[in-house]
């Protein structure tokens, strides 16, 4: 018999709606998940991360969170369950446990990016997603750990050590940036999470983690109250344990903020969950070689080289092609996406473009972190600030940023980066359009060229970390809107993650398939497997 | 390929950045901004036609559903305590900063 936080938000609001179970049994059992495998919290005294853990038990744990909000959370399913004893509605996500990605504030929570920058900062508001998430009923149980500033694809690099860990294989990282959301999710240490997605901090940490992971199309969700990293890429967006429930989630975060918000779209939002169940019969489903022969640097050398993605995985969204074919769909092969192996190179000049733009405002004057040591002037005071309180990503990516934007270095660099950028999105438009040769409703791909790496392997290498999001930021570039979903282990026992990628707006499809996909392969062995971390 | 960011260059860059570094972290931040470079040359090993624009952000958006820009308007905030106490220092109400830099003129 699962235990309550080990199901899905759909299956408790029903549990809940017919009184069943109450929303603060719900909260219990994630606490009582939460107690045992957690760990100790994080702090920022230990900067390096290491393989070996300085606390034998650290290497044993989770630690998904950054900070733990359990009183706000037994007060708000409290709330909850006296509107259901009213008669009222308490939306549709009441009770649902909630975690949120330390990047996003959240009114009275400290809201900290995994910065030690921000280690002090108390959000003084909620951002706008997070805020219609709690209004739907969900309970904010703590803020995630990621990546600092989501700069990273393994959330080592976060400031809050101990950092999270991969609950089926506790040597290896959970993928980041949101690491800590896919941890907390896969953990049962909460139901559903929101992180945010830039380069595939959604996808990528979703895939090593077994879970389902969304990247919205850019400007579906709002970004007010996000910790800004890269403005032209970011997406927030759900991260659960079934596609039903990231549809009734982006239900509820999708569409334009009413009070003047300039960063989310002025479209109208379906109801994503009416064709959860209408199968993938007469859908175009397209396949792209360049998604699996990749250009990929060499682990020792560091020489990028043409290869194959890993064939395990390979294997695993190939024969998810197959089904979904057995399921009705049309398979359309060799699908040209020919700029994608520049969708790297592009990232790594216009991300670090924003990225130090973003972070000019972290001064120490008006929040958070100001040095204690004694200065001369105001000058002095942002550099042995900033020296003490980022950590070695933040500087990089101010460094890297300021170098390719830099006006003798611009043209060749960023005006480059943005028109290559031009090229990546028109690889997807000719395989969307509707009048083309290809003409497909979806795109199936990997969402990484490996599964979870080992902790320590990649940390460091700052180029070979960056590639492991080359299958997942092409569509971050073109702004379309992209699913990971769980399509079987390796022969280490690791989840492999299969990617769905969809058109400008049309969520909605794309989730089809994902469903599709899930009820098809519903009964294989493979899905009764649990993380290792919950088996003893 | 020799380094393109030399330890000259690097030097520029981190005053620009109002960081301060120290041997370690320099050493090993060059190495890494040299290293991404070299991923950033591929950008070069394709034709890019003149009629292809940059692209400021990958979906297009027409003006229907363009999200407006906020009107440049004040609005009073209503708890300013709650601001003020996230600052560092704080006197009467203003960020207290040390010295400003200036020139005598």
């Amino acid at each position: 018999m699962p235990e309550l936080c080990d199901l899905t938000a759909h299956e408790l609001v029903a549990k809940l709606k017919a009184r069943d179970i109450t929303a603060v049994e719900i909260l219990e059992s994630t606490f009582r998940r939460i107690d045992a495998v957690e760990g100790r919290a994080p702090s920022t005294g230990e900067t390096a991360p290491r393989p070996s853990a300085p606390h034998p038990d650290d290497a044993r744990k989770a630690h998904a969170y950054i900070s733990i909000q359990r009183e706000r959370a037994m007060e708000r399913a409290k709330a909850i369950d006296a509107l259901i004893a009213r008669g009222e509605d308490p939306g549709p996500l009441a009770g649902a446990p909630l975690s949120v990605k330390d990047i996003f504030c959240v009114e009275g929570t400290p809201s900290t990016a995994g910065s030690k920058m921000l280690e002090s900062f108390i959000a003084p508001y909620t951002a706008t997603p997070v805020e219609r998430l709690e209004r739907a009923g969900a309970v904010l149980v703590g803020k995630a750990n990621l990546d600092e500033y989501a700069y990273g694809s393994s959330n080592e690099s976060s400031a809050f050590q101990p950092a999270p860990r991969n609950p089926w294989d506790l040597t290896r990282v959970p993928g980041g940036s949101s690491g800590g959301s896919a941890v907390s999710v896969a953990a049962g240490e909460a139901v559903v999470s929101i992180g945010t997605d830039t380069a595939g901090s959604i996808r990528q940490p979703a895939a090593f983690c077994g879970v389902v992971g969304v990247k919205p199309t850019y400007g579906r969700v709002s970004r007010y109250g996000l910790i800004a990293f890269g403005s032209s890429l970011d997406c927030p967006g759900p991260i659960t344990r079934d596609v039903r429930d990231a549809a009734l989630m982006l239900n509820v975060m999708s569409g334009a903020d009413t009070y003047g918000d300039s960063t989310a779209a002025h479209i109208p939002v379906p109801d994503f969950t009416t064709q959860l169940d209408e199968g993938v019969k007469g859908l175009r489903i397209g396949l792209s070689p360049d998604y699996f022969r990749i250009r990929y640097p060499d682990a020792q050398t560091g020489e990028l080289r043409d290869t194959e993605i890993t064939p395990e995985i390979k294997q695993a969204v190939l024969a998810a092609a197959q089904k979904l074919a057995q399921a009705g769909a049309e398979i359309i092969e060799n699908v040209p996406m020919p700029n994608t192996h520049l969708a790297i190179p592009a990232y790594f000049v216009v991300s670090r473009v924003e990225a130090a733009s973003n972070l000019h405002r972290f001064d120490g004057v008006k929040y958070g972190y100001r040095t204690r040591a004694p200065v001369n002037d105001l000058r002095e005071m942002y550099q042995k600030t900033r020296a003490e309180a980022f950590g070695l990503q933040p500087k990089l990516r101010i460094l890297m940023g300021l170098y390719v934007s830099g006006a003798q270095y611009a043209k060749q660099y960023y005006q480059r980066a943005l028109r290559v950028r031009t090229l990546i999105r028109r690889d997807f438009e000719a395989a969307f359009d509707p009048h083309g040769p290809y003409r497909c409703d979806v795109l199936l791909t990997p969402t990484t060229p490996t599964t979870a790496f080992e902790i320590g392997a990649v940390y460091g290498d700052s180029v070979l970390m960056q590639y492991a999001d080359l299958l997942t930021v092409p569509a971050n570039h073109a702004g379309t809107p992209g699913i990971s979903v769980p399509c079987g282990l390796d022969s280490n026992g690791l989840p492999i993650g299969l990617q769905i990628l969809a058109n400008d707006w049309d969520e909605a499809t794309m989730l089809r398939v994902a469903a599709a996909y899930e009820q098809w392969t519903a009964s294989e062995r493979w899905r009764q497997a649990r993380p290792r971390l919950l088996e003893h | 390929m020799p380094d393109e960011i030399t330890p000259e260059l690097f030097a520029h860059l981190v005053e620009l950045a109002a960081l301060e570094l120290t041997p370690e972290e320099s050493e090993y931040l060059r190495k890494q901004l040299n290293g991404q470079l070299k991923a950033i040359h591929e950008l070069e090993r394709i034709p890019v036609p003149d009629d292809v624009p940059p692209a400021a952000h990958g979906v297009t958006y027409p003006s229907p559903i363009r999200p407006a820009l906020r009107a440049d308007e004040t609005r009073p905030c209503h708890d300013a305590e709650k601001i003020l106490k996230q600052a560092p220092e704080v006197e009467e109400g203003y960020f207290v900063v040390p010295e400003i830099p200036h020139e005598e003129l």
